[in-house]
Order: C-alpha cells, then structure tokens, then sequence
C-alpha cells in the first residue's frame, strides 16, 4: 500500500489528471478510427518540436528569476539567425555549390548566429531583470511581448533577395511564414527530406517503421541538449547558480555574487530559446515571423509546470514530462474534436480553449511564488 | 498552591493579576508559575532578560492566537479580583487593556486623525447606510477629529497636528501617536509599554517616561517592559523579575538598588555545558592576534555596529554577548558580507576587504549564521549539497576536471558528508535528505559542519545553540571547545545566552549600543554582567 501511495506522491495530481485525460484522447481517437502510429508519430514529432523551448525554462528557474515568458528574446534572435543564415546562403548559391551540405551550413550558420545574438541580448536582459527583483515574471512577459512588436518592425524593414523570404511581389520585408524546404526544414526529423536530399549514409536520421516516424536525429540533437543542461547543473558553476536561485543570501554568504548567476542563467535560458525555435522551425519545415512566436513562453511555461516544476525548481524530468503530456493532449484533441464536432471553425475554437485551459490550469498550479 | 504572604488579604487592591502562569510551546516550558500583580495608577516594570519569558506572558494577556494554537496556557488572570478568561486580543481590548508596540503599527498614508480612530471611526447615518448597513456611514470628521486631538492633549503632545499624515514624522511621534491611539479607547485601565524607548533618541524617551507618569496619574496603570535598567529606577513604582520563565521577586523600586536588580535578573547557577577535561589551558599571547577589528562599523538595521575596536588573540575562546539590537549580531553579518562595513578588520595581521565576496573565506575564517533558515541553508537542497556548497565554491573540493569544466565529484562529496553526519551525529534518512526536513537541532549541525567544511583558522559562530534541544546544544559546545584545543582553531562565538559565553569562553566582550562597552573574565559576579548588559557603569549603580 505504502508504495502505491509513495508512487502517487511522486507523480502528483495534476500530472494524474492531465495524463489519464491524455489517455482518453488517446483511446477515444482509436476508437473513432485514427491510425495509432501516425497519431504516435505526430506526438514525438511535437514532444521534440517543443522540447528545446520548455528546456529553456530550466535555467531561468534554477537561477532565481522565475518563469522566463520573455523568452521570445531567444526566439527572435534564433528566427533572426535563420533568416540570416538563409539570405547568406541564398546570396553565396550554396544549394548549388555544395549540393547536400547545403542545408547543414545554413542550419549551422542560423545557430551560430543566433546564438551569438541570444548571448548578448540575454546578458541585457538579465541586467534589466536583475534592476527589477521580486517582479521578474511580470516583466519578463512584457518584454517578451514588446520584444515581438519591435522584431515586426524589423521583419517588415529588412530587403532581402532571397525569394523564400521576401514578400513575392514586393522587394522589402519578410514573409509571415517562410518555408524551409529548400533549405534545413526537415533535415533532422522528416524522412521524406533525408531520403530525397542526403546521401544514403545519413539515412538514419530519419525513417520510418510502418506508419510510425522515427526521427533519430532530432532525438540525439534534442537529448544531446538536456545531457548538456544536465551536466551543467552539476558543475561548479551550475551548482552555484542553483545556489543562488534557492536562497540569495546563502549563496552571497558563500563568496558567489548573485547577480552574476542571475545574469549568467537569463543568457543561457535566452541561448536556449534562440537554439529551440530554429529546431522548432526545422521539425515544422517552416519560419514563422511576427506574431506567431508571441504566445510560445506561455506554452513553453506551462509545459514545464505541468511536468511538475515550481518557480523556483525545476529538473530535466519535469522538461520531458510536462512537453509530452501538453503537446500530447494538444495533438490528438484536434482531430477528435474535428470528428465529434463538425460545425465549422468549432474545432479551431476548441483546441484553443484546450490549450489555453492547460496552460491556465498549469499556472495554477504554480507553488513558491516571488521570494 | 502556597499563598503568599499579604496576598489574600489584599487580592482586591490589584487592578490585574496574573497568577501561577504556566506555559509549555513544544514540550519547552517557558514560564514557570509565573505570577505578575498590578495596581491602579501604578508604573509597574517588568524585567527579564531575552528569553525570560516577558513577551510570553503578555501574549497571554492579549489571548494572542499564538498561546492557544500552542495549546493555552496554566493559571488564572483575574482583574479587579474578578477572573477572567482572555482568548482573544479583541476581549482583552473589551477588558480596558491596551499595547504600545515596539514596531509601529500606524498606516503610512493615513494621517494622524485617522490612525488614531482606524477601526473605532465615528459615523453619521446616511440614506445608503439606512438600507446597506453602517458599513456605508459617512465619517464625522469634526468629531473625530476633536477626539484625536483631546488625547493628543492629554499626553502633552500640543504640537502634533491631528490633520498631517503620519508618513515621513520623526520616530518620536509616531510612538506618541501610537500611545494616543490608546488612550483615546474608552474604558481603557492598563497599558502595555514594550521596549517603548528602544527606537527614541534620548530627547524623546526622556519625554515618553514623562507621559507615563502623566497617564499614570489618570488612574491607568501601566506595564513597562524594558532593558535600560536607569529608566525603571527612574520611571517605576514597582516590578517583577523574570527569570529563565521563573518568578523571581515582586518588588517596590524604593526598596531595591540597580545592582541588587541586575543580580537577580542574571543570578544563576552555571550549569557544566562542557566537560572540564576539554577545558586545558593554552598559551595565549597578546603578540599573536588571529582577528582584529579597528574602528569596525556594520550598516546592519536593528543590529547596527558603530565603531568597534577589539584584538581577539589566537586559539582563544572570544564571547560577544549583550541585549539583543546592541549590534553583536552584526558583526557576523560584516564579516560575511550581507551589510556594508566601514573600518578596518584584520585576519593574522592582513586587511580584509570586506567590499569583496567570500574574502572573508578566502581568508581562513567560517562562520555560522545566526539566520539558520534564512542565511544558513539551502531548506530545499540536500544534506550533502548544504555541506559541500561553500567548500566547492571557495577551495573548489569535490569537484573533478572533465575539460574545461569543473564537475561535482559526487562520490567524495558523498563520503565526506556521511564522515560529517557521523561525527556530529547528525539525525536524518541519509546525505540526500532535503535539510528543510530536519529538526532545528539537527539543521544546526549542517550548518556547523559546512563551515567545518572550510577547515578554518578562525570559525565565527552566531548564536549556535539557539532553539536547539539540550542534547544537541552540548554536543555542539563541546565540538567547538574540542577543535579549538585540539586543532588551535580560534573560536569568536556570539550568543545571547551569557551562561553559555561563560561556560566556555577565555573573554568575553559585552556589546552595547554597538561599542564594546567591556571586556569581561567568564568568573567576574553576576551583578557585572547585569550591569554591562544594561549599559551602566558600575560606578553610576550605587
């Protein structure tokens, strides 16, 4: 009994009640006939999609500055980094010159770009956090919402040549949402992709097992990053950052200057974002600019608190965990609501009033609060 | 239960008495069969040292919710020889009891009219409060006003002006505020004075006792709690000495002498918290000085320290004691870098610069915080992250190179927790155990071992036995007597426990005020302490 009971604890409730509700969806849409593999595909394919994303709430909890919803910083500057990378390698006619390793340079370039950027934005945005103590998650949804009405402006000023980009009858600004196809959308995640364009030594980034998508790259890429956050958090500096999240006074007792660590930890969360949304954008196969990526450090928060994180802690599990069971329920709500429902835009109505339930439910749920 | 002489007999005299007053809070009796007497008109003080159990017995007065989710409490109160029950802070107002608090319990942004009558307010009914209830009244505001302003009157403070907002008037004021919000309760008989000159300049405490005697003399009797021995002398018809939750003796103030006063607050047996045979003696040199501080000042509120100069010598036992707020706990605060230092603090001869993180660790010097909970632990971490943290951070220990990076060690770490766990026998399922879950006693033997972690030359301790069970407060004192014979490890401990300072230290500095006001032998007489604790000088006490 005792062990039934210490099970119970460890799970927690809501985690219960969102999973037996992902269960049903699960069994309900099985029942109205859905193929379970591609239904499986689809949630690995979302669980990793957003995976980086909610990953990058770790940091900013571990080092004391609560719920990062300003992460649309690191999205901006990744989504900054791929537009970049792309107008490079369509300027240079990498497609041409180096055939398959095409994509893989414009992937590595928005990366290296975007992190470069997401660094010193994060840095900012830290000193600014730390002016503002005891009210970061407030402000930090307001840059966050600011910082997307700034990059608008930017996307609609920026000339590039490159046709995927730019608006197809104008020659200034940026498409709504740009495809990737010709460039590194898919590249790790969609077998289609890898088949066609690489050669048969990397088939194994991606494939499929009857119905049922394995995207291996994305996997390794996606553990490889949760490993590293992992590590980090158990080395001296990470120790000391999550010191410095769990009581400011001890840690300053210690010789560690708190501001730092706060600082340090803002700049990895944003780093974090900014690496998340451009394997986001490979997984969906697209970049999507201006208000898309408004609402994503809500979904990326509430995931985290769903998985069983606090404001003030959190681990690789509550990552794992909380994105599976919130892009989980999220998938296969939408084609089971479009078959009980069939009343126009009712469906669309729907999965927004799921998700946005999830994610109130969630914040909730929030222990700890301001220090 | 033995009735004292003269009791009975004159019951009735006294507006208040507490009676054989008893009260436990976790198996920990604080007061033992306490009894406190009143009469009308009458200054009464009550003295005690911290811990005697003074503010215990007033909670019971007031029938604080503290006392009765604790349990209750033993005894009877009466008044006018009626006895009554108090449960509740609000019967104790219907009583006729009032408080003066130490913090101020005024509204800022309110003015003085307004803080005066906050939750008696006067109203005149209006067409909304006929259907909605007297929630919806509309303020007198003349009456109101004319009623601050006659108790403002009546305790002498003319110039306050009844109209100006209470944000921003000196300190001084808001006290004499605080004390009209009293007075203008009607019915009130007895009002409690805590530490109420604690925060005035002199000026202003002066002016206080005068208003005392003032509403004294309106037939209100008043309990006067205090430290500063001169001004019960000066102020009071009578007392009563608390001590360790024990009654100690009712008296007149006419009968009794300052000294005779701080003997018996302080009076007690030395209980044997040590072994005599860790006691050896050592050589110890005013040439070899571990720990210096030169005109030391530590902006720590509360516990502000204001210039202090003492040279702790090396492999001494150094005891700070003194009246809680006279600043002994901000000199660990300095040290540790939570508050800003002037002057100068020299560790083996070589300036600290305080201004910097951790210099004081660099430096060979561990401390233990007063703060436990707040300073001293990571409640959410592990045994074994609390242990190690400082020593990783400073000496990086327990970590291994994998690259460029600096990983925890986990299995030395792991290891030198359980040897840490053995030796102070610390209590819990094991080094992974989260330290918020431990028993207080049990969470002071982490923070000791973490700053033992540090293998320091010098180990400042705060406050180390505070609310930890007798048990593990010996085991503690003895650990750091052992270290300090065995390893010459110095030991600078701050406590406000005197009987602990002279169980064990070489020298002990009572801090008044901020300053060491002197540097007493732990064998000089109770009646020294007393008076140093108070701040008078032996040759003022006659």
């Amino acid at each position: 009994m005792k062990t039934i009971k210490e099970i119970y604890e460890s799970i927690g409730l809501p985690r219960l009640i969102i999973g037996l509700f992902f269960i049903c969806l699960v069994v309900v849409s099985i029942i109205l006939g859905f193929s379970p593999a591609a239904l499986f595909s689809d949630v690995v394919r979302r669980w990793l999609m957003y995976g980086t994303l909610v990953l990058a709430m770790v940091p900013g909890i571990q080092s004391g500055i609560g719920l990062n919803f300003g992460v649309s910083l690191g999205i901006s500057a990744g989504l900054l980094g791929s537009v970049f990378a792309m107008e490079i390698s369509f300027l240079r006619n990498w497609n041409e010159v180096l055939g398959a390793g095409a994509p893989w340079l414009t992937l590595l370039l928005a990366l290296i770009f975007g992190i470069i950027m997401a660094t010193i934005l994060g840095t900012l945005y830290g000193l600014l956090l730390n002016r503002v103590k005891g009210s970061e998650m407030t402000v930090s949804t307001y840059v966050g919402f600011s910082v997307i009405a700034f990059m608008n402006i930017v996307w609609l000023s920026l000339a590039f040549k490159n046709g995927e980009l730019s608006w197809p009858l104008q020659g200034q600004g940026l498409r709504n949402t740009a495809s990737l196809s010709g460039s590194f959308g898919g590249l790790l995640s969609n077998p289609d992709v890898v088949q066609s364009t690489q050669p048969a030594w990397l088939h194994w980034l991606a494939f499929k097992i009857g119905d049922f998508t394995l995207p291996l790259g994305l996997i390794l890429v996606f553990a490889l990053l949760c490993f590293f956050v992992w590590l980090f958090f158990r080395s001296k500096m990470g120790i000391a950052m999550s010191g410095a999240g769990e009581n400011q006074l001890f840690t300053t007792s210690s010789g560690i200057d708190v501001d730092r660590m706060r600082i340090l930890g803002t700049a990895i969360s944003t780093v974090l974002g900014a690496v998340g949304i451009i394997l986001y954008a490979q997984t969906y196969g697209f970049l999507q600019l201006y208000n898309a990526p408004l609402m994503m450090g809500f979904a990326s928060a509430a995931s985290i608190l769903i998985g069983g994180a606090s404001v003030r802690r959190a681990k690789i599990s509550h990552v794992l965990i909380g994105t599976l069971l919130f892009q989980g329920i999220l998938v296969t709500a939408l084609p089971v609501a479009n078959e009980v429902i069939k009343i126009g835009t009712l469906p669309e109505v729907l999965r927004i009033i799921i998700s946005n339930g999830i994610i109130l439910y969630a914040l909730s749920k929030t222990k700890g609060g301001n220090q | 239960m033995k009735i004292r002489e003269g009791e009975t007999a004159l019951d009735d005299q006294y507006l208040l008495s507490m009676k054989n007053i008893s009260k436990e809070y976790f198996g920990n009796r604080v007061l033992k069969g306490v009894n406190l007497n009143v009469k009308p008109g009458e200054i009464h003080a009550l003295v005690g040292e911290n811990g005697a159990g003074k503010t215990t017995l007033m909670n019971i007065l007031f029938g604080m919710p503290v006392i009765y989710s604790t349990g209750g409490f033993e005894g009877e109160i009466q008044i006018n020889g009626e006895s009554i029950s108090i449960d509740s802070p609000h019967t104790a107002m219907n009583c006729g009891i009032g408080m003066v608090h130490q913090e101020f319990m005024l509204i800022p942004e309110f003015n003085v009219t307004e803080n005066i009558k906050l939750g008696r307010e006067i109203g005149e009914p209006t067409a909304l409060s006929k259907i909605f209830g007297n929630l919806l009244e509309k303020m007198n505001w003349t009456q109101m006003s004319k009623e601050a302003r006659k108790a403002l009157d009546s305790i002498g403070m003319m110039n306050i002006d009844e109209y100006a907002k209470v944000a921003g008037m000196p300190i001084g004021y808001k006290q004499f505020i605080e004390i009209a919000r009293e007075i203008d309760k009607t019915g009130i008989k007895l009002l409690v004075f805590d530490e109420p000159t604690a925060v005035l300049t002199e000026g202003e405490a002066d002016r206080l006792l005068e208003i005392m005697r003032l509403i004294a003399k309106k037939g209100i009797a008043i309990i006067f709690i205090t430290h500063r021995l001169t001004e019960v002398m000066a102020v009071a018809d009578s007392m009563t000495i608390l001590r360790d939750g024990e009654f100690v003796v009712r008296k007149d103030v006419k009968d009794i002498t300052l000294t005779k006063i701080a003997e018996l607050m302080i009076g007690r047996q030395i209980d044997k918290l040590v072994d005599d045979s860790l006691l050896a003696s050592r050589d110890l040199s005013d040439n070899k000085i571990a720990l210096e501080f030169k005109d030391y000042h530590v902006d720590m509120p509360g516990e502000r320290v204001k210039g202090m100069n003492i040279k702790i010598r090396e492999g001494e036992i150094f005891g700070f004691g003194g009246l809680a707020g006279q600043g002994k706990i901000g000199i660990v605060n300095g040290i540790i870098g939570l508050f800003d230092t002037q002057g100068d603090v020299f560790a083996f001869g070589k300036r600290l610069d305080l201004s910097k993180l951790g210099e004081a660790l660099r430096n060979n010097i561990a401390f233990v915080s007063e703060d436990r909970r707040g300073v001293g632990l990571l409640l959410g971490e592990s045994v074994e992250r609390n242990i190690t943290f400082t020593a990783m951070q400073i000496k990086d220990q327990f970590l291994r190179r994998i690259g460029p990076m600096k990983i925890l060690d986990k299995a030395k770490a792991d290891q030198h927790t359980r040897e840490m766990i053995k030796l102070f026998d610390i209590r819990c399922t094991g080094p992974s155990q989260t330290a918020g879950s431990l028993s207080g006693g049990n969470q002071q033997k982490v923070c000791l071992a973490r700053a033992i972690t540090m293998d320091p030359k010098i180990l400042i301790v705060s406050e180390p036995t505070r609310g930890i069970d007798i048990g593990a407060k010996k085991l503690v004192l003895e650990y750091l007597t052992k270290i300090n014979r065995e390893q010459g490890t110095t030991i600078v401990m701050i406590s406000s426990e005197l009987v602990e300072l002279r169980s064990l230290c070489d020298r002990i500095a009572i801090v008044s005020e901020g300053k060491v006001f002197s540097v007493m032998k732990p064998d000089d007489s109770d009646a020294a302490f007393g008076l140093a604790m108070a701040g008078v000088r032996e040759e003022e006490a006659v």
